[in-house]
């Protein structure tokens, strides 16, 4: 068979797969709408966390980007990965023992304001809709790169399906098809891996592979990198280019950020005890970590293997993938000194740079690169479908049950039926749907800068309120609102200035303490922890019922059924 | 009877903050410190029996594998101190 008839063989099998673990899982309460019936097992949620949390992002672009920024890539790496600890340590269990269905139910009720419930929803549904249109974008890539039909008829597809398992089943459908989609992704990312390790390095474990002997020049494989990068005028793989300050804020940020995100807290309230909560956010991490620690590896095979097949090598002599991808446009080259041959360098090379690489080639085109049987192809594209469409999956719930739950039962309609509330669940995920494919076929600009400005969002706004709201029995409504609204303030006037308003000035130079967009959310986050926490100081103490509630959610004991 | 569970609450949640407070501590120990601040005198020397540099293998594996433990670690220390102030679920729910 052709990489495409594998491509559409596998393709639609995983999707019969998806679709027909929706209709097996259907939702027939709001409670199995918003949180699975809190029934998932820790084991079982923590796959679907990760397949959750991992995005079209994670999965297709990663790699490549640590590719391209050497030891600079290490701030996706820990900052993806560390903002699980402090979930699980800071957030999981006492949410858990909360026993609420979103993230405005626990901000409304632990700081009893209204006001602070709706400022949650504000937030909660534009970092969600901000997040879920790089996914239903990058499902349209994958379709017109393998299958070549329309990018935008991709996304239409991807809407189909999410369509289906989501409205019909909500968070319950969600989950079992994340668990099935994990499994799918996983598979497609490591046999390639494994493949490419043994090629380069003769050890079937990419994680042991990278700090292994490159088998062509018998030297370890991280010196003749970093004797290649050098040759050709780039930085040294394992040092960075970013100054520390700069690395240090960008981390924080993605890792507060990560456990700011709403669709990743409330995969926490679908397990049924505390304990389960903490042990589902150490298998979600081992999860992820499987994936996160053979993207440095693939990075850096990946890598070398493109200097060494086009660097200075003619091109009429180039390899057939080379062609291939360069009629996707995602590999560009452009003979600038007339010579016939490919120069592939750096900065500070002498001479000037030829090849244009986009950042998705490196997972996309490994299978090809290291001339792997075209059902690996097929399993790539698969893989990274599953990752996206979990990922959107995720994020439209959240959208929906802010608008159903949140919104409607919490705040304008109270005495709305059971029925009533499902069914208006139902619609707002459908209008989601509709909503982020109509983002998909319209991307804003920059997905990549509209996805570091969820994270930020995420770190300056439910971060510091949620931790402040169990471990300070002081902190009072009015810290909590001023603080959400400072530290987006903050941080969404630099990025939009930064990104959209003014693209031409983001340097160093014009950066506050040489802080890039990516890492102000670290200083959105410290505003909004300094206002909550002087406000509270100089505000009335919050009733004594509030102070029993966090009470209460500190000891495991007696898990409370749902607020509502 | 009310106070004394609440002061043993009190004093169930001033050894969980411990706990948080020392798993934190190798968390940004491995990450912030290993992984950034001293990268450059660390990459100086080799991962034993590896060809990484030890600051590099910080920042892109190491320091992960370390986050994975800590949190075993932290939900064998909480369901052990849970039990010890009898605070744990009942089972069956």
């Amino acid at each position: 068979m052709t990489a495409q008839q594998w491509t559409l063989t596998l393709v639609v099998a995983s999707f019969a797969l998806y679709i027909g673990i929706a209709v097996w899982s259907r939702a027939s309460t709001t409670k199995d709408f918003y949180v699975a019936g809190a029934g998932v097992s820790p084991l079982a949620n923590g796959m679907a966390t990760a397949a959750d949390w991992m995005s079209a992002a994670s999965f297709l672009g990663m790699a490549g980007l640590i590719s391209f920024m050497g030891y600079d890539g290490s701030v996706y790496l820990m900052g993806w990965t560390g903002g699980y600890v402090l979930l699980a340590l800071l957030l999981a269990p006492y949410l858990r023992k909360f026993g609420a269905f979103t993230v405005p139910d626990f901000v409304g009720d632990r700081y009893y304001s209204q006001t602070a419930r709706i400022v949650a929803v504000v937030c909660a549904i534009f970092i969600s809709f901000t997040y879920v249109a790089g996914q239903m974008r990058g499902v349209g890539i994958v379709f017109g790169r393998f299958l070549e039909v329309d990018v935008d008829v991709g996304v239409y597809i991807g809407m189909g399906v999410v369509f289906f398992y989501a409205v019909l089943g909500g968070m319950k459908g969600i989950t079992y098809t994340q668990v099935a989609q994990y499994c799918v992704l996983i598979f497609a990312y490591m046999v390639p891996a494994i493949f490419l390790s043994i090629m380069v390095t003769g050890n079937p474990i990419p994680q042991l592979g990278l700090g292994g002997v490159d088998i062509e020049s018998g030297i370890p494989l991280l010196e003749r990198l970093n004797g290649l990068n050098t040759e050709l005028g780039f930085a040294e793989y394992t040092s960075g280019t970013k100054s520390m300050l700069d690395v240090l804020f960008i981390t924080t940020a993605l890792m507060v950020g990560t456990a700011g995100l709403p669709h990743v807290i409330i995969r926490f309230y679908t397990v049924p005890r505390v304990r389960d909560a903490r042990i589902s956010v150490g298998w979600a991490l081992v999860f992820i970590a499987l994936l996160y620690t053979t993207a440095p590896a693939v990075a850096v095979f990946a890598r070398t293997n493109l200097i060494n097949s086009v660097s200075e090598t003619p091109y009429s002599e180039v390899p057939e993938w080379f062609t291939t991808w360069e009629d996707t446009g995602l590999l560009r080259f452009e003979d600038l000194n007339g010579d016939g041959r490919i120069q592939f360098v750096g900065p500070d090379s002498p001479m000037e740079n030829e090849l244009f690489v986009d950042n998705d080639i490196i997972v996309l085109a490994n299978p090809e690169i290291a001339e792997l049987p075209n059902w690996v192809i097929g399993l790539v594209a698969a893989g990274g479908l599953a990752a996206a469409l979990s990922t959107a999956a995720g994020l439209l719930l959240v959208v929906s049950s802010a608008v159903s739950h949140d919104l409607l039962k919490r705040s304008l309609m109270p005495e709305i039926s059971e029925r009533g509330e499902l069914l208006a669940a139902r619609v707002a995920a459908a209008a989601a749907v509709l909503f982020a494919g109509y983002l998909g076929t319209h991307p804003p600009g920059y997905v990549a800068q509209v996805v570091a400005f969820a994270f930020g969002l995420a770190a300056s706004s439910f971060f510091p309120v949620i931790i402040l709201g169990i471990f300070s029995k002081r902190t009072t409504r009015e810290g909590a609102i001023l603080g959400m609204v400072s530290g987006i303030a903050l941080t969404g006037t630099y990025i939009v200035w930064f990104t959209l308003m003014h693209p031409e000035l983001s340097n160093r130079e014009n950066w506050w303490f040489g802080i890039s967009p990516q890492g102000i959310g670290t200083v959105g986050m410290l505003l909004n922890f300094a206002v909550t926490m002087t406000v509270s100081r100089f505000t009335p103490e919050p009733p004594d019922h509030v102070q029993r509630l966090v009470d209460s959610i500190r000891i495991p004991k007696g898990v409370e059924e749902g607020a509502a | 009877m009310a106070d004394d569970t609440s002061a043993r609450h009190a004093q169930y949640w001033r050894r969980n903050i411990r706990y948080v407070g020392l798993l934190l501590a190798v968390w940004f120990s491995v990450s912030f410190g290993f992984g950034i601040l001293l990268v450059e005198p660390l990459n100086a020397i080799n991962l034993p029996g590896t060809a990484y540099p030890l600051g590099f293998w910080f920042a892109q594996q190491g320091s992960i594998y370390v986050f994975v433990a800590l949190i075993f670690v932290y939900v064998k220390l909480m369901n052990g101190l849970d039990v010890e102030f009898d605070v744990a679920e009942e089972d069956g729910t």
